[in-house]
């Protein structure tokens, strides 16, 4: 019986549970001995010209080796913004700030000590006069204090022209419903925060331990920016922390400690503390959405427009592409015949936008999820009818939709129906009217989203996905694998080793992952957009398939036999000829014989589209706007299931966060443009007590893309739980007039749309105290 | 410098210490047991929890010269002999870790918090745990880990503590 398909324990976790694992900040190498530490000078103003830096106190300071500042660099290029051609090209960033400062927490200088805590003290010690400019917040950024003076404008750009958006696009539609909606600023919060540890050779030649998503774009960005060939660079990665989108490539600071470590000729570390990390790491979402839907009275949506607008922080790194994701999968999962979107891009004095779990879909299906909601409740249709109403048909031949994405298979109100099933819609909803007519002050709320995201897409440019492996069968009857994923959490180790274990008849436990190292595995993708089964789990299975083929030959001259004649017998790794079970060679016999190793290229011939529906169910307290998350059921499917172990943990951990984006978490800033949610203390991060245990329930349709039949899995459930959620808690107070509540659907923002609701509409049942 | 003794994993330990040194600090860069890790700058986040005489403590928010005379048990300390610990191996079985940061800090915290309350009910666990932050696993499996290690551990009728039931540190 085949393993795939299993719920295999996972081989990484003895040392996750013992000693731990061996993240950037614990790895103990000879070569990094005796390196100074980093201690970065952050901008406590939003924007501000920087007038002088005086680094002598600091210089006087109890082991402090060297203060570094912009000036130091000015040999190293600038950054340029993200979406080149598409961004102001005069919206580049320094490696540390020199003339101007954009945000808090803006790097000015790099303080380099013997001891850390040195380093801590030391960094209060660097004078920089700052002379304070207004700070440029929110989604609709005037141009009286600018950024970037070259730019001329707080616009970095647009995707799409809005001049062509349609005046007649809502001409014929019964009903048309706009709104304009926040998709908040969240902060990725790996519970590892960023790190480097760097050190140069004799020869010249960088090696740097960083935690990362993908350890060749992080070479390939460290060496552009350094200025170096990337022949010159070797990057490990360690175990890492989480990611959630926010460790790909390079990031200024990870550039910084290895010029340090260069420039001073010793290695170099840094680990960033909590609240750095919340000020300094990318922020994911962050944009506005003004959406109008039209159809008809009975349910059909006939158009929908969607303009964002991508607030991409204060330098436009890949928060300013996040709007081309969004913009692709506007539809979403239902059939609409007229639909437009365009979305402008700003900069403002606020942390960079990154990739945040899921990246520009969530926010396609938040905005998408919310106008279906409106619009079910405009028209007086149960909101779960009008999606079944307008979701597309199944399809088995790849479906392309007005935006150009390819979706490939798609079962939409399967979904659907499979999802309401499993919460008992119809008694939520009876028990609903039972609450509304009784006046409780704790009404129920149900909330339904239905989506459908693209994972395992290629560079963008044309390129189909793909992704290498390298797989290695030892004399001692052990195995190897090379990866070009990066494993943070997502277990690999097992997965990859389930794959190849079931083609070479060589247990699991015998079979080790190897990734992240450039100068083992110089090519790979590495892990983000759900990529990593679906491309490099099938790189895996094929290189084990070729190694056993290759293998059979081999056998063949050992046995002097027709490699048509030789079976090969998974239960004892060997081959057989068929008929003469004496006749035989096994695996490790072969690889004695000669080194037994393949390495292979998969590609797939374009991304997949996982798709579902979550409900959520919420209660709220209509005195206080007190919102208890009770139950979160959800449909996800994303192809075949190699490990539901892991699969599961996949979708609890997106439920998870993208529940928390919906009630509990917003970076959010004063109007200087302080942060005022720089701590665990003050950002809310979703905990144990926040959320309920998930019920999750099956379906797998199978992609023809990869012979595994397995889209992306791991953003799915923070797309379909971050609307569920809302969608819920608007729900639970619709009947008192409420139309909708921004994210987070706080208890303060619930109890003042009550209350704006009630002053508008007058106070009704369900609304007075009982 | 101040001098401390004091007992980790069993075995005394004597050192010179700067007085504002850190537990964490102290069991990771002196003794280098880097299972705990620090997630955070304001004893939120729990990934630093250890054992200090059979109470989960965060080793963030004690001084090292404050755990001088006391015994400090960390994640590295609780298996034993290749076995794992039950509450380490109810984790591995509910898959109960993704990235594996916060989770020797969060075995610990179960570990104290089932020695307080050796049959807690999901909503025990979860207020139980809510000083430790995990950000992969919605902390759905965390809760499903200990309430397995509470059931698997209410046979023998022990407080936690080694098992030798428990399943082999080895895949």
């Amino acid at each position: 019986m085949s393993i795939l398909g299993t719920r295999v324990l996972r081989t990484e976790d003895p040392k996750f549970l013992t000693t731990g694992g061996v993240y950037t900040e614990d790895v103990v190498d000879e070569r990094l001995g005796g390196a100074y530490h980093v201690t970065f000078v952050r901008s406590p103003i939003a924007h501000a010209r920087i007038t002088s830096v005086d680094v002598s106190a600091a210089l006087e300071a109890p082991g402090v080796v060297a203060v570094i500042t912009g000036a130091d660099l000015a040999e190293l290029p600038a950054i340029p913004p993200a979406a080149a051609g598409l961004i102001n090209p005069a919206m580049e960033q320094r490696l540390l700030a020199t003339d101007k400062v954009r945000y808090v927490g803006d790097a000015v200088a790099a303080v380099v000590t013997e001891h850390p805590y040195q380093g801590e003290d030391a960094v209060e010690l660097v004078q920089v006069d700052y002379d304070p400019l207004p700070a440029v917040l929110g989604y609709d950024p005037e141009d009286s204090s600018l950024l970037f003076e070259a730019a001329g404008t707080n616009v970095g750009g647009y995707w799409g022209d809005p001049s062509q958006l349609k005046a007649d696009l809502f001409d014929g539609c019964e009903v048309v419903v706009s709104h304009t909606i926040v998709n908040q600023r969240v902060a990725p919060a790996p519970m590892e925060t960023r790190a480097a540890a760097a050190v140069w050779a004799d020869n010249g030649r960088l090696t740097a331990w960083i935690p990362n998503q993908g350890a060749q774009g992080t070479k390939a960005e460290m060496a552009t920016r350094l200025g170096v060939e990337a022949s010159q660079i070797r990057i490990i990665t360690p175990d890492v922390g989480g990611a959630f989108g926010a460790k790909f490539g390079a990031d200024p600071e990870h550039v910084v400690v290895a010029w340090i470590a260069r420039h001073l000729g010793r290695p170099a570390r840094w680990t960033e503390t909590r609240y750095e990390n919340l000020i300094a790491m990318t922020h994911g979402r962050a944009q506005q959405h003004t959406v109008t839907i039209g159809g008809s009275r009975d349910g059909n949506v006939q158009a929908y427009r969607l303009e964002i607008v991508q607030d991409a922080g204060a330098y436009p790194r890949i928060g300013a592409v996040l709007p081309m994701l969004t913009i692709l999968m506007t539809t979403g999962p239902y059939d609409i015949p007229k639909a437009e979107a365009i979305a402008k891009v700003v900069v403002t004095n606020t942390t960079p936008i990154g990739a945040y779990r899921g990246a520009g879909r969530p926010e396609a299906t938040a905005a998408l999820e919310r106008a279906i909601d409106l619009f079910a409740t405009e028209i007086g249709v149960d909101p779960a009818d009008v999606r079944r109403k307008n979701l597309l048909a199944p399809f088995t031949e790849p479906h392309r939709t007005a935006f150009g994405a390819l979706y490939d298979t798609g079962d939409y109100v399967v979904a659907l129906d499979k999802a309401l099933a499993a919460a008992d819609y119809p008694a939520l909803r009876k028990e609903q009217a039972e609450r509304r007519a009784s006046g409780s002050v704790r009404q129920l709320g149900i909330g339904v989203a239905s989506y459908v995201e693209i994972t395992g897409m290629g560079d963008g440019e044309g390129t189909p996905p793909e992704e290498n492996a390298t797989v290695e069968v030892h004399p001692d009857g052990t195995a190897t694998i090379l990866t070009g994923t990066s494993p943070h959490g997502q277990g690999h180790a097992t997965a990859w080793a389930m794959l190849a274990s079931d083609e070479l008849g060589i247990p699991v436990e015998k079979i080790t992952l190897k990734w992240g190292d450039t100068d083992l595995i110089p090519e790979g993708g590495g892990t983000g957009g759900s990529r990593s089964l679906q491309q490099g789990g099938a790189a895996v299975q094929q290189a084990a398939q070729e190694l056993i083929e290759v293998a059979k030959q081999r056998a063949a001259a050992e046995l002097e036999a027709s490699a048509a004649d030789l079976v090969f017998d998974k239960t004892r790794s060997a081959f057989n000829v068929a008929g003469d079970p004496e006749a035989s060679v096994p695996l490790t016999q072969l690889a004695e014989n000669e080194r037994l190793v393949i390495r292979t290229v998969f590609s797939q011939p374009g991304a997949t589209f996982p798709f579902g529906t979550h409900v959520a169910v919420t209660e709220v307290d209509t005195e206080t706007g007190k919102v208890t998350l009770q139950r979160v059921i959800t449909v996800d499917d994303a192809g075949v299931v190699l490990n539901p172990l892991l699969a599961e943990g996949q979708r609890h951990g997106g439920i998870g966060q993208g529940a928390a984006q919906a009630f509990l978490e917003e970076v959010v800033y004063d109007a200087d443009g302080n942060p005022l949610t720089a701590s665990f203390a003050d950002y809310p991060i979703v905990s144990a007590t926040e959320v309920p245990s998930y019920e999750l329930a099956d379906m797998a349709t199978p992609t023809s893309y990869n012979p595994l039949g397995a889209k992306g899995i791991g953003e799915a459930g923070s797309i379909g739980s971050t609307p569920a959620v809302q969608n819920s808690v608007i729900d639970a107070v619709a009947h008192l007039g409420v139309r909708h509540i921004d994210m987070p659907v706080s208890s303060r923002r619930v109890w003042e749309a009550i209350r704006a609701a009630q002053q508008e509409h007058g106070p009704r049942a369900g609304s007075e105290h009982s | 410098m101040t001098r401390i003794e004091l007992t980790v994993n069993g075995e005394k330990r004597s050192d010179d210490v700067e007085p504002r040194l850190l537990l964490v600090h102290y069991l990771r860069d002196v003794l280098g047991l880097r299972a705990a890790n620090v997630g955070c700058d304001t004893t939120s986040c729990g990934a630093c929890t250890v054992l200090l005489d059979g109470k989960s403590v965060k080793s963030c928010t004690v001084l090292a010269v404050q755990a001088a005379g006391h015994e400090v048990v960390t994640a590295e300390g609780l298996s034993s002999g290749g076995q794992l610990h039950p509450v380490q191996a109810a984790f591995r079985q509910e898959h109960g870790l993704q990235c594996g940061f916060c989770t020797p800090g969060m075995v610990m915290a179960a570990v104290g918090l089932l020695s307080e309350n050796p049959h807690p009910t999901e909503e025990q666990v979860r207020t139980g745990l809510e000083g430790n932050l995990c950000r992969c696993t919605g902390y759905h499996n965390i809760v499903r880990a200990v309430l397995a290690a509470a059931d698997a551990s209410s046979g023998g009728g022990d407080q936690p503590g080694r098992n030798p039931a428990s399943a082999e540190v080895t895949a």
